[in-house]
């Protein structure tokens, strides 16, 4: 009786373990991974391809450069009040928490060193890159996708111009060109915000406030770096956000989707970036 | 047409402040001016221990800084560390038997290098080593010998 | 009158074209010939590859097979260089009209001259206002494209696709959601351009009576095939059912009303819809 129990309990245990399996699609499981392998890689070669078809292109732009002044104007200075009012916040924000952090081991004379290091290295580049790709980067992917919905895109082609040379390419070298330009400024105003904290708010000497600063940060390795990084962080998030503008599904969703993920993927690639390249610098000394 | 002119204008404002900006960190927060030795003439020495001392590390005479130290060596025959800094070609005239020490800014601070000058009336030269030297002082070195100096006057004391 | 396939004067000539998007048979086995200077039609039900078909000519896909010449070339063939070659001599107008959005009327116009030609500013501008003039948008040429009604913007990218004086223009859909009266002012221009300039036009539409109106010669597709063809009168005397009903706009026939489906009654007794 109470194996005959058992083997229906198993035997109703397997129905439902198969129905699951089923449901869930069986091998179908392993075939999604792959297909999403291979569409991951396929993608990957086409942004790619894509990118060196934009940087050849841009031989068109020579006598052209006024596309990409305009484009410059809308990721650039477009940009530029969010970039100067984050910029001193984060200033404000890194003097007060430098100050009450070294205050105690008696070495508040630092704060000026420790504001400017911290914004010229990491975060000048690193939020500069991050406040880009939400503003301007997710503006490029929508206006590129709602291009290619509109049949814009194809009409160019119809007429015999390359969109890649005349949308893609002067869009893309604006935000190499934006990037580290807004980073800089992003520094230089987050320094004097770090300035009005520790100076005005707390009282520290200004003269000390430079002084430090300028004995402890060096050209080559803290501003130079710095520039590089968000040149670096430029390239890449332009890269990725011209590529998924034209690579959307030209619909609504599709374009709605494709702006999501330069947000997303853009801030992921600057922060892994960070890292590589930091450990990269620092592994140097 | 009009338009046009209003993009260029405002990306030439945008240009113009982010080099401004980057002037700005190279001359108040960098500092590339004055860090930048003008003509500048190489001195050695060598020192025991030259605790935290790295290079870039000012190097002073009366508290006021005349070059940075370019290098950091060791050299395996003395057993001793080689240090070369590079002074401004502007302060010429350092005795020859001035001496040098690896200084501490602070009681924690980072380590520079002091020099005292001495009453020679000859100077020194391009490639000169100074001859006197006093090495860091190594926190750890300063706690044994307090240490040692405290058990023995105790145990003085047990004797008496 | 209509020549035969390999004749140099034909525009387009196309022989047992097939392409395929996936497992799905788009275009099959299709053969048609565009004469030049003629008005041709080309009719179907939506979904029947004739917007692909347009793409196929463009040289935007490549078929799987067949051959296709425009004007002589083999356009699947073509390099990069040689394709934007032979689109300059190419309009197309989409169905949404496909203008640049952030330019104005007269830039969108000036857009493919200031493309592919070195034209000084001034002789640059008189083109323009005659192309505006020639579809009746002179007056317009400051406004952007958001401010243009759909048959306006349509007219504006006609303008545009006569810009290069082309030989062929590719109409997709030109009277899809235009009033009467814009549709009137679509058919007249199409019609004219044909008869003024010459210029070649092919006309893909749904739209029976608008396009049978103005073409000299109309093709029937369906199913990525040629289905019918002759003059616009004689198709629409055919027998065959499959034209009958698209030309009488019969809900069902040959092509089916219902989407497939399983069996209706069995389909509401299972209860699963998965």
């Amino acid at each position: 009786m109470q194996k005959s129990g058992l083997s229906a309990f198993l035997a109703r245990r397997g129905q439902a373990l198969s129905r699951i399996w089923q449901q869930y699609g069986g091998l179908d499981l392993f075939r999604n991974i792959g297909e999403r392998t291979l569409n991951t890689v396929s993608r990957l070669g086409r942004a790619t391809l894509f990118l060196y078809e934009t940087v050849v292109g841009m031989t068109y732009l020579v006598p052209r450069f006024s596309l990409v002044v305009q484009q410059v104007f809308n990721v650039g200075v477009l940009t530029l009040l969010i970039i100067l009012v984050s910029g001193l916040f984060v200033g404000m924000v890194l003097a007060l928490q430098g100050y009450n952090t070294l205050v105690t081991f008696g070495a508040e004379e630092s704060l000026g060193l420790v504001v400017a290091l911290t914004l010229l290295r990491e975060l000048g580049p690193v939020v500069t890159a991050l406040l880009f790709a939400g503003r301007a980067g997710s503006a490029l992917t929508a206006e590129i996708g709602l291009m290619k919905a509109t049949e814009q895109l194809a009409g160019m082609e119809m007429m015999a111009v390359n969109p890649i040379k005349r949308v893609i390419a002067p869009r893309f070298l604006a935000g190499v060109i934006a990037m580290p330009l807004l980073a800089t400024m992003f520094s230089a105003v987050g320094v004097f915000g770090g300035h009005l904290i520790g100076v005005g708010l707390v009282g520290l000497d200004s003269g000390s406030y430079w002084s430090q600063m300028q004995s402890g940060v060096d050209f080559y390795d803290d501003i130079l770096n710095g520039l590089m990084k968000s040149v670096v962080f430029g390239f890449t998030v332009s890269w990725i956000a011209v590529f998924e503008g034209y690579d959307a599904v030209p619909t609504s969703e599709g374009v709605s989707r494709a702006t999501n993920h330069t947000v997303v993927y853009s801030s992921l690639a600057v922060l892994a970036l960070d890292f590589i390249l930091t450990s990269l610098t620092l592994g140097e000394v | 047409m009009q338009q046009k002119r209003i993009f260029e204008l405002w990306v030439g404002i945008f240009v113009a402040s982010g080099l401004a900006a980057l002037a700005v960190l190279a001359f108040k927060v960098g500092d590339i001016g004055s860090t930048e030795v003008s003509q500048p003439y190489v001195l050695k020495a060598r020192f025991a221990n030259v605790g935290g001392l790295k290079v870039k590390a000012p190097v002073t005479m009366a508290g006021v800084r005349i070059g940075r130290v370019s290098g950091i060596q060791f050299d395996s025959e003395r057993y001793q560390a080689l240090v070369t800094f590079s002074v401004d070609g502007r302060y010429k005239n350092i005795p020859e038997d001035a001496s040098a020490s690896i200084l501490t800014s602070g009681l924690l601070g980072e380590q520079y290098i002091g020099i005292e000058p001495g009453g020679s009336e000859a100077y020194l030269k391009d490639g000169d080593v100074i001859q006197l030297t006093q090495s860091a002082l190594v926190l750890e070195n300063l706690i044994g010998q307090v240490m040692v100096k405290l058990t023995e006057g105790s145990s003085n004391g047990k004797d008496k | 009158m209509i020549p035969e396939n390999n004749n140099l004067d034909s525009v387009v000539d196309i022989k047992d074209l097939t392409f395929r998007y996936g497992s799905r048979v788009i275009v099959d086995k299709l053969s048609l010939t565009i004469p030049r200077g003629k008005v041709v039609a080309i009719m179907g039900g939506s979904g029947c590859g004739k917007t692909t078909l347009l793409n196929l000519i463009g040289g935007r896909i490549k078929p799987d097979s067949g051959t296709l010449l425009v004007d002589g070339q083999s356009v699947p063939d073509l390099s990069k260089s040689e394709l934007f070659d032979l689109r300059k001599r190419m309009g197309m107008l989409f169905q949404t009209g496909a203008l640049l959005t952030d330019l104005s009327l007269f830039e969108n116009v000036a857009f493919p001259i200031r493309e592919h030609t070195q034209l000084p500013e001034a002789i640059l501008r008189k083109v323009v206002l005659m192309k505006l003039e020639r579809v009746g948008l002179r007056g317009a040429w400051r406004l952007m494209p958001s401010e243009l009604s759909g048959g306006m913007a349509r007219r504006a990218a006609l303008a545009r696709a006569i810009a290069l004086e082309p030989m062929m223009i590719m109409y997709d859909e030109p009277f899809t959601g235009l009033d009467p009266i814009s549709k009137g002012v679509i058919a007249k221009l199409i019609k004219e351009l044909n008869e003024v300039l010459g210029i070649t036009s092919i006309v893909v539409s749904h739209d029976v009576a608008d396009t049978c109106a103005i073409s000299d010669y109309a093709y029937l597709m369906g199913e990525g095939r040629i289905i019918g063809e002759g003059l616009p009168s004689e198709v629409q005397q055919s027998k065959s059912e499959h034209v009958r009903q698209f030309m009488e706009g019969l809900p069902d026939g040959p092509v089916p009303y219902q989407y497939p489906a399983p069996d209706y009654v069995e389909d509401l007794l299972t209860g699963d819809a998965s």
